[in-house]
């Protein structure tokens, strides 16, 4: 019987439950705080109140007119909802690509994810002009999830072909391999179409501020369905951390747990990236916070990675919104924001740990 | 163990199913409001109108532009009294920037414009799902992409004028341009013919010789002078290809126009310092001309001025010769 060892007190178990159950109650409170801040719509305090008069059997008279709701509905409200789901899904493939590769400085763009959908959505750009004003879908996140997903697939080819061990050293260097042809494919294109650069350059800072009802409708099944696979996998991550050939001594094969969490962590991904853009930082930091407070195992980093990486993505697309009013703070800048003095904290809490 | 796979698969179910309470909540809105019907009604300020692939009921009293160069033709039509604010490129005409609003076009804020409770917002591009959003709080979306020829231009400004209820003058005014225009040309084809063989130029977008072919609107302007632009056909399939130095020195063009001296600061005194431009042509005889970036890119009533440019610089160049 597989066990990960872990190196928490006995009574792990109800600390768990505890910090979750504080998790899930900050991430509601960050929802509400999420579509309550705008920079226009109704007054702050009179949001949650209108919130209680839509539920069911209340009716309370919040002083929101139809219009002010319309905004809150229409317009924040899918933000935040797509800020829960990209900001989990980042962070929980962040999470999963740190235990496959046994690296804690990977990110889920490692494989070239970012840089296939990059292309891709150049691609549309570039042709948009005239080719799909009229498609019934919209090409852009299509495109940009298609390309992810066929980088991901070549640096996997590629990896296979270079070693038959099927390292992850192998898989790394394939994939940045992978990511400097699609940079260098993408820049190309750019230089010969430059009308297009600016809205490719907006897209790839990634920007929660298109979201729509249709976008979440979009990635909810991918990024629920990616979730649930890495949560299932949770205890063979922690396994793989003992070493290659420790695990297949005790019974797992390594070829396929890895196979399967990088396909659906990419899969999570390219969708997150489809409709948000490239949002960096957040499959780096968020996974990194949460192990500083549950500890190592992936048994609760991964869920807990789902819960903070939510709270994170809400928490920053407010200054994202209300920033530079009347225009929009690009989230992938307020993410970066946090990135660098994220990193230099980390330096010296394993400085004093060291 | 039990117990706790038990609590593992409550939270995972709690969350798979507040995930999907949260998108069967969300209401389904998928309606189209923009037909693909491009009429432009020549009829009284009757409302409904349709144009510009939109209808609306009544005359719209504030409309928010995020396009300097539909600002323009909203103020050119006598449509300046119902624009309630613009965005922070719409740097002409002066009542615009008195109104103050500095809105994004290009990282548009949607509840920043829906805040100013518009009944039309006009656009030249859609940065990702605008008219959607827009759409979504029942807010009409005029698009008017960059024109590629005059009469798209001219037909944007009568879309704009049915649509404010300023048909009329809309009429009139690209009536007014089209007739400046052909006098103007007229004027300077007695300078073109008179220098014998055609007159090549160079256009600078900017100071690492970005240049546009012509296929551009600007372009084409151009091209009803008879002037030759040296980019042609040097990148097949790019319309703003970037030259190299070599390539415009050995071209040799006859004028040079510049229409980077606002971003770049550029100057006939720049540009006759670079390494190898000393003896060009355009350089030795100052065949260098300045255009106001901010002119030379938009495709509004103020493209007569930029064609008056041009005709004044060709008398130039013939009276040099």
């Amino acid at each position: 019987m597989l066990r990960a060892t872990d190196n928490f007190a006995p009574r792990a178990g109800t600390r768990v439950a505890y910090l979750s159950l504080v998790s899930f109650a900050l991430l509601t409170i960050a929802v509400l705080v999420g579509t309550m801040i705008g920079p226009a719509g109704p007054q702050w305090w009179r949001v949650p109140i209108e919130l209680a008069n839509r539920l069911p059997l209340i009716t309370v008279d919040s002083g929101v007119s139809p219009e002010e709701w319309n905004i809150v509905w229409q317009i924040r409200m899918p933000r935040v909802v797509l800020a829960v789901l990209v900001g989990a899904m980042l962070s929980v493939a962040g999470a999963s690509y740190q235990g496959v590769f046994r690296n804690p400085l990977v990110d889920p763009y490692l494989l070239g994810v970012a840089a296939g959908a990059g292309l891709g959505a150049t691609l549309v750009f570039t042709l948009r002009r005239s080719a799909t004003e009229n498609w019934l879908i919209d090409p852009l996140p299509l495109a940009a999830f298609v390309g992810g997903l066929v980088a991901v697939f070549a640096t996997y080819m590629i990896g296979n072909t270079f070693s038959k061990a099927r390292s992850s050293a192998t898989l790394v260097l394939a994939g940045i391999a992978v990511t400097s042809l699609t940079t260098a494919v993408q820049t190309f294109v750019l230089q010969r179409n430059n009308d297009v650069v600016r809205q490719v350059y907006s897209w790839i800072l990634g920007r929660l501020s298109s979201a729509t009802w249709g976008d979440v409708r979009l990635i909810l099944p991918y990024v629920v369905f990616s979730c649930g696979v890495l949560l299932m996998h949770r205890r063979l991550l922690d396994v793989l951390r003992v070493g290659d050939d420790e695990a297949t001594a005790l019974g797992m094969n390594i070829r396929r747990v890895r196979l399967t969490v990088v396909l659906a962590a990419t899969l999570g991904t390219a969708a997150a990236v489809a409709v948000s853009g490239l949002i960096g930082f957040v499959g780096i930091i968020v996974p990194h916070t949460v192990r500083l407070i549950v500890g190592s195992s992936y048994r609760r980093v991964l869920p807990m990675s789902i819960l903070c990486g939510a709270i994170f993505l809400v928490l920053a697309d407010i200054p994202s919104r209300i920033l530079a009013d009347p225009a929009e703070t690009p989230i992938g800048v307020v993410t970066a924001f946090f990135g660098a003095p994220f990193f230099l904290l980390l330096l010296r809490v394993r400085k004093n740990q060291a | 163990m039990k117990m706790k796979l038990l609590s593992r698969a409550g939270f995972a179910g709690l969350f798979i199913c507040a995930a999907a309470l949260f998108a069967a909540c969300s209401e389904s809105n998928t309606a189209t409001e923009t037909t693909v019907v491009v009429e432009t009604t020549v009829s009284e300020v009757a409302y409904p109108v349709t144009a510009g692939g939109i209808t609306l009921d009544a005359q719209p009293m504030r409309i928010v532009s995020l396009s300097p160069t539909h600002t323009e033709m909203l103020y050119a039509i006598g449509a300046g009294d119902q624009v309630v604010a613009v965005d922070e490129y719409s740097n002409f005409p002066a009542e615009a920037v008195a109104l103050g609003t500095k809105l994004s076009g290009y990282e548009p804020n949607v509840e920043s414009i829906a805040g100013y409770e518009p009944d039309l917002v006009v656009i030249s591009y859609d940065p990702g799902n605008l008219v959607e959003q827009l759409n979504a709080l029942d807010i009409p979306v005029y698009i008017g992409n960059g024109a590629s020829s005059l009469e798209q231009a001219y037909e944007q400004i009568e879309q704009l004028g049915a649509l404010t209820g300023h048909l009329d003058v809309a009429v009139q005014l690209t009536s007014q341009m089209q007739t400046d225009i052909d006098a103007a040309v007229a004027a300077s084809s007695a300078s073109a013919t008179a220098m014998g063989e055609p007159i090549t130029y160079f256009y600078e977008l900017d100071n690492t010789y970005y240049t546009v072919t012509s296929n551009t609107f600007v372009g084409q302007i151009f091209k009803l002078f008879g002037l030759e632009n040296i980019a042609d056909g040097v990148e097949e399939g790019n319309d703003y290809p970037q030259l190299s130095s070599e390539v415009i020195v050995s071209s040799n063009p006859t004028m040079i126009f510049l229409a980077d001296t606002k971003c770049c600061a550029q100057t006939p005194e720049t540009v006759s310092v670079r390494e190898g431009w000393q003896k060009m042509d355009a350089v030795v005889n100052k065949n260098i001309v300045q255009l106001d970036d901010d002119i030379a890119s938009r495709w509004g009533p103020r493209v007569v001025e930029l064609v008056k440019s041009i005709s004044d610089a060709l008398a130039l160049v013939a009276a040099g010769n």
